[in-house]
């Protein structure tokens, strides 16, 4: 048994390539050994700005020698057979052993032995191979090498390579770089080769060397260094691993250093700093007693510096004082101009091309914030219900409801002209030097510009917050203002680009669509906020119609209407007449159409996105489709309230058994009778927007038989008329519970029917009836939800 | 004014930097006579960069970004500085050291002052080009961009060059530990930066904001292009690439009068990619290159 070490030494590795490295060569190396039958003990893998390094402990000097057979043909094969197969053995008939199957014919078998190999072959072989393919995010040529481009590529120049099997070289070449015993020290403090005996000298001579080998220690170092600087200082470390980690990655010996900037910059708000110190400078940024920022800053250096880091400190806090000076200069520039004047120069800023300028996009958003809370979809107290976030199936923080005082007596109307003002101002910092700097201070930035100005504080936090949420586990904004502005602004998003036909493909969401889905998804049922979907997707996609209007060309508008009328029946051409008589413009009409044939796809998206963030809280996809397929279902709130009321009851022993009752008559429907009565979305009680009557179909008059029907027929009869009528009134008043109880009361009958009645009856009246009988059930479950949806 | 300063004045920087990779073999040109927003753009580097033939070249560059311009105002940002370029084609192994050195040069120890190479991948959309490397950190401050070029015009580099662009001002700056660029000392007799370049800044920041003719910046963009393609069709390389140049700058300039909306920036760019890159094919193609 022996150990092995493997260096190889290169140009700086990025800092955030080097952990994925580190775990690619151990993997690698790993699966090479395996490939040969070797397994060491342990792997040890280390990495550095400038090093990948690796110690396997426990090799067996040599692989074992291994016995591999090979079938051959029957021993009463045809010649031909039997020489192909010793051509492939490379063995004489003699060396070939006879031995029957499980039929008893004999069979040929080749035994061929492979010896073991020294291992040191086996790493020869393996090293080069690893370092040729090596999964690096990016890599690149270099040098005289790179005359083609078929040469070795690496992440940066690769300079060298140490591989000692215990106190023996590998032997090595790639592409002209050789293996030997010598690697460097810190670039530095030992820049001259220094030689390396093994795998058990490897870590600490090149400690010795000012080298930190392993990145964990260096962090580990790191973090401790910069917590003795502050709390030296009476000062608070924030802490922050990813920067412990980068600032790992870019040192071999890691020396923390604190330096102090001029307090007067504090005046700048603290996210600019903060940003500026860990973004541009990777610094650690400190707090001090009473928890606010400190006019101090930790930087990581790669040296012990022969003055103790006094130059260091020095420059540093000078670079820190020029971007500080930067930062100021924009705060300070930026607060000469009110918002509503920033807000005119997004006229200049493209949204996208088929959605007009950003100022176009504010418009619309203002206006639809104005018809969220005037359509009470959004109202003054945040919440209306006592439903809490879990059982709404989202987790956020942001679901609790704060005081807001400010809110008190606020009328509709008020807080209308509130939003409809914060969504004005909204985007109107995405043109001021700061977020120029800084894209990632968007909305922030607007809320201290805002507060600045003395706008209300119920408007600089919508402007703050109305990115919100911005991914899963972010808070939800509760303030009325700002949830208004918050859905506003993810909607007109949504519509307008799937008006556009720019909708989300595979992995390619370029505008981050389901984001803002998310977003809206969560908001809605955290707070519980009842919103039609399609009536939102109409008024938004009716903004967008008017806006994007260009010159009119009648003719063209008349083809549009015949068209439309076509396609969507007379009135909904007319209701389009009415809408655009001052529009008229073949864009609009565009526009419309595609609202027409994406409106379907919208809700399908949001159907999506609720299933995958539904199945985290553990609600069954199924059940959601089941609802969904009901069609027109868009109040994302009663939807779930109806999924879950579904999935309880069908895991509950009425609901399995319906459940089978159910698929037993739909069986039986599709086979008999190819197309009964189907009974179409809108009937089933959930209509869309009002347009279709929201009616049961009457089926009374089929079931009214001309024969005296069966003791069990007539008990089903008797609870379908029983349950039909509480199962609408109880989904009618949103009570699911109710409505489930109802359908549960159809178990036993249908159970019954199922046992002692012959559906396909050789009286042709007879089978009709119970044929319609089983669609009246059917559509009485399809009443609560798409039960052929559901699996199990 | 002191004694006898310790630090190295602007002009001495140039001149050491000029001596020290003179020494390393380099051809020390002087700036290209046209403007240009980097020393990238030179056909020295840009050109050079291309084909099987070594190559290592040292120059200045003045480098024009009319919307850096702050009419002599900011201490830090100029609508016209210096880069110090270096190009080396093959790359040679001890490029990063040939670099270090270059620095204990011009009176940086790295014992001293913390050394960082942090990754930064450089591109260059309108000359079709990019290449892997870092940007040299001194006590935090960016110093140096050093690149391996992997593509220029769209080709393979072949063989790559090892590109050192470094920034004149700055590095003076930090040297000297001055806090503005005009308070450098230009020489040792008393010439500031500000004496030099202030007048200057003053004037072109109007200019470049306020003045030039937007109709006739675009219609020397069109000149040039037009230029550049009759030159590209008559195999005079090294011409197209000029128009190239002028209309880049002619480009940034409209940029600076704020003229050139943000689909228009895209097509624009788009438009100098096309001369760019034309003007590399022909120069292969005259070369006798394959790609």
């Amino acid at each position: 048994m022996t150990d092995f070490l493997l260096e190889l030494l290169c140009e700086e590795i990025p800092a955030r390539m080097q952990i994925k490295a580190s775990e690619d060569l151990a993997r690698l190396f790993s699966e090479k050994l395996a490939e040969a039958g070797l397994k060491p003990d342990s792997i040890q893998s280390f990495v550095t700005p400038r090093r990948l390094a690796l110690i396997a402990r426990g090799l067996p000097l040599q692989t074992e020698a291994v016995n591999e057979e090979l079938k051959g043909p029957r021993a009463d094969a045809p010649p031909q057979a039997l020489a192909g197969f010793l051509g492939k053995t490379g063995l004489t008939r003699e060396q070939l052993v006879e031995r029957p199957d499980a039929k008893g014919n004999a069979i040929l078998f080749a035994i061929i032995e492979k010896p073991g190999r020294a291992t040191a072959d086996v790493l020869a072989e393996a090293i080069p191979a690893i370092v040729r393919a090596f999964p690096w995010p990016k890599s690149m040529r270099w040098g005289a090498a790179s005359q083609t481009t078929e040469g070795l590529r690496w992440v940066r120049p690769l300079q060298g390579i140490v591989a000692i099997l215990g106190e023996d070289l590998v032997d090595i070449e790639v592409e002209g770089v050789r293996s030997g015993f010598a690697t460097r020290g810190h670039r530095f403090h030992h820049p001259d080769p220094i030689t390396i005996g093994g795998a058990n000298d490897y870590v600490e001579k090149l400690r010795a060397c000012h080298v930190i080998v392993d990145h964990a220690e260096r962090m580990a170092l790191i973090e401790a260094k910069a917590q003795e600087a502050a709390t030296a200082r009476g000062l608070t470390l924030v802490e922050d691993k990813g920067l412990v980690a980068e600032n790992a990655g870019l040192t071999e010996w890691p020396v923390p250093l604190l330096g102090d900037f001029d307090p007067d910059f504090l005046e700048v708000p603290p996210e600019v700093i903060q940003l500026t110190l860990r973004t541009n400078q990777k610094y650690f940024v400190l707090r001090d007693a009473s928890g606010k920022l400190a006019p101090a800053f930790i930087c990581t250096a790669n040296i012990d510096a022969i003055d103790g880091g006094a130059a260091i400190v020095a420059g540093n806090r000078k670079v820190l004082a020029a971007r500080l000076s930067d930062a100021r200069f924009f705060w300070e520039q930026d607060k000469k101009t009110r918002l509503e004047d920033h807000a005119k120069k997004l006229e200049r800023i493209t949204f996208h091309e088929k959605l007009g300028t950003v100022a176009d996009k504010v418009e619309r958003v203002a206006k639809l914030a104005r018809w969220l809370v005037e359509e009470g979809i959004v109202k003054s107290s945040p919440t209306t219900q006592t439903v809490t976030p879990a059982e709404a199936g989202v987790s956020s923080e942001g679901a609790s409801t704060p005081e807001m005082p400010a809110y008190a007596g606020m009328t509709k109307s008020e807080l209308a002209d509130m939003a409809e003002q914060a969504a004005r101002l909204c985007k109107a910092d995405l043109v001021t030097e700061m977020v120029g700097e800084f894209p990632e201070l968007q909305g922030i930035m607007g809320g201290y510009y805002a507060r600045a100005e003395g706008l209300p504080d119920a408007v600089a936090d919508a402007i703050r917050d109305h990115y919100k949420p911005v991914g899963q586990g972010d808070d939800v904004p509760t303030a009325p203002v700002t949830v208004a502005v918050s859905l506003a602004d993810k909607l007109d998003t949504l519509v307008g680009f799937f008006a556009s036909d720019e909708k989300p493909t595979g992995s390619k969401d370029p505008y981050a669509l389901r984001r803002s889905a998310n977003g809206v998804i969560a908001t809605l049922t955290t707070l519980q906020l009842r919103l039609r979907l399609q009536s939102l997707i109409l008024v938004a996609t009716e903004q967008l119609a008017e806006q994007r209007t260009e010159a009119i060309d009648s003719a063209a508008l008349d083809v549009a209407i015949e068209a439309m009328s076509n396609l969507l029946g007379p009135k909904a051409a007319d209701r389009m007449r009415q809408r655009l008589k001052d529009v008229e413009s073949p864009t609009a009409y565009g526009l419309w159409f595609s609202y027409y044939s994406s409106e379907h796809s919208l809700l399908d998206f949001f159907a999506d996105r609720l299933k995958v963030q539904q199945r985290e809280a553990g609600v069954r996809h199924d059940l959601i489709d089941a609802v969904f397929a009901l069609g027109g279902e868009d109040d994302l709130v009663r939807l779930l309230a109806r999924v879950k009321a579904l999935q309880a009851f069908v895991e509950t022993p009425d609901g399995t058994n319906l459940l089978a009752g159910y698929k037993r008559a739909a069986n039986i429907l599709k086979k008999e009778a190819p197309s009964p009565t189907a009974v179409t979305p809108a009937q089933a009680g959930v209509s869309g927007d009002g347009a279709l009557p929201n009616e049961m179909p009457a089926h009374a008059g089929m079931t009214a038989t001309a024969y005296t029907p069966e003791p069990a027929e007539a008990a089903l009869i008797a609870a379908l008329d029983a349950a039909e009528p509480r199962a609408t009134a109880a989904i009618a008043s949103e009570d699911f519970a109710a409505a489930m109880a109802a359908l549960a009361t159809l178990r036993e009958p249908i159970d019954a029917f199922f046992e002692s009645v012959t559906v396909n009856d050789a009286d042709p009246d007879k089978r009709a009836a119970r044929l319609a009988l089983l669609t009246r059930m059917r559509d009485a479950v399809h009443g609560v939800a798409d039960f052929s949806r559901i699996e199990g | 004014m002191a004694a006898k300063p310790d630090t190295l004045s602007f002009q001495d920087l140039i001149l050491t930097l000029h001596a020290y990779w003179s020494k390393q073999g380099c051809v020390i040109l002087q700036p290209y006579d046209m403007e240009v927003g980097a020393g990238t753009f030179h056909p020295a580097t840009t050109l050079r960069a291309l084909g099987p033939k070594p190559w290592n070249a040292a120059y200045v560059q003045p480098s024009r970004r009319p919307t850096d311009g702050r009419y002599g105002e900011n201490p830090n940002r100029l609508q016209h500085y210096y880069q110090y370029q270096v190009i080396m084609k093959p790359s040679p192994p001890d490029l990063q050291d040939l670099y270090l050195n270059s620095l204990r040069e011009i009176g940086i120890d790295p014992l001293l002052h913390d050394i960082r190479f942090v990754e930064d991948d450089w591109e260059s959309p309108t000359l079709g080009a990019w290449g892997l490397g870092w940007e040299v950190w001194c006590d935090g401050m960016e110093v140096t961009q050093f690149t391996y070029f992997q593509q220029m015009g769209g080709y393979d580099c072949k063989p790559v060059a090892g590109e050192l662009t470094y920034g004149l001002e700055r590095l003076a700056m930090y040297i000297q530990g001055v806090d503005s660029v005009y308070d450098l000392r230009f020489n040792d007799a008393g010439v500031t930066y500000g004496d030099v370049f202030l007048e200057n800044e003053k004037q072109m920041s109007k200019w470049n904001f306020e003045i030039a003719d937007t109709e006739k910046l675009f219609r020397w963009f069109k000149d040039a292009e037009a230029e550049c393609q009759a030159s590209i069709a008559a195999d005079v390389p090294l011409a197209a690439y000029d128009q190239a140049i002028k209309a880049s700058h002619v480009f940034n300039l409209l940029q600076a009068r704020g003229v050139i909306s943000v689909q228009e920036r895209a097509s624009y760019m788009g438009r100098v990619r096309d001369m760019a890159k034309g003007s590399c094919e022909a120069w292969m193609k005259t070369n006798g290159w394959a790609a």
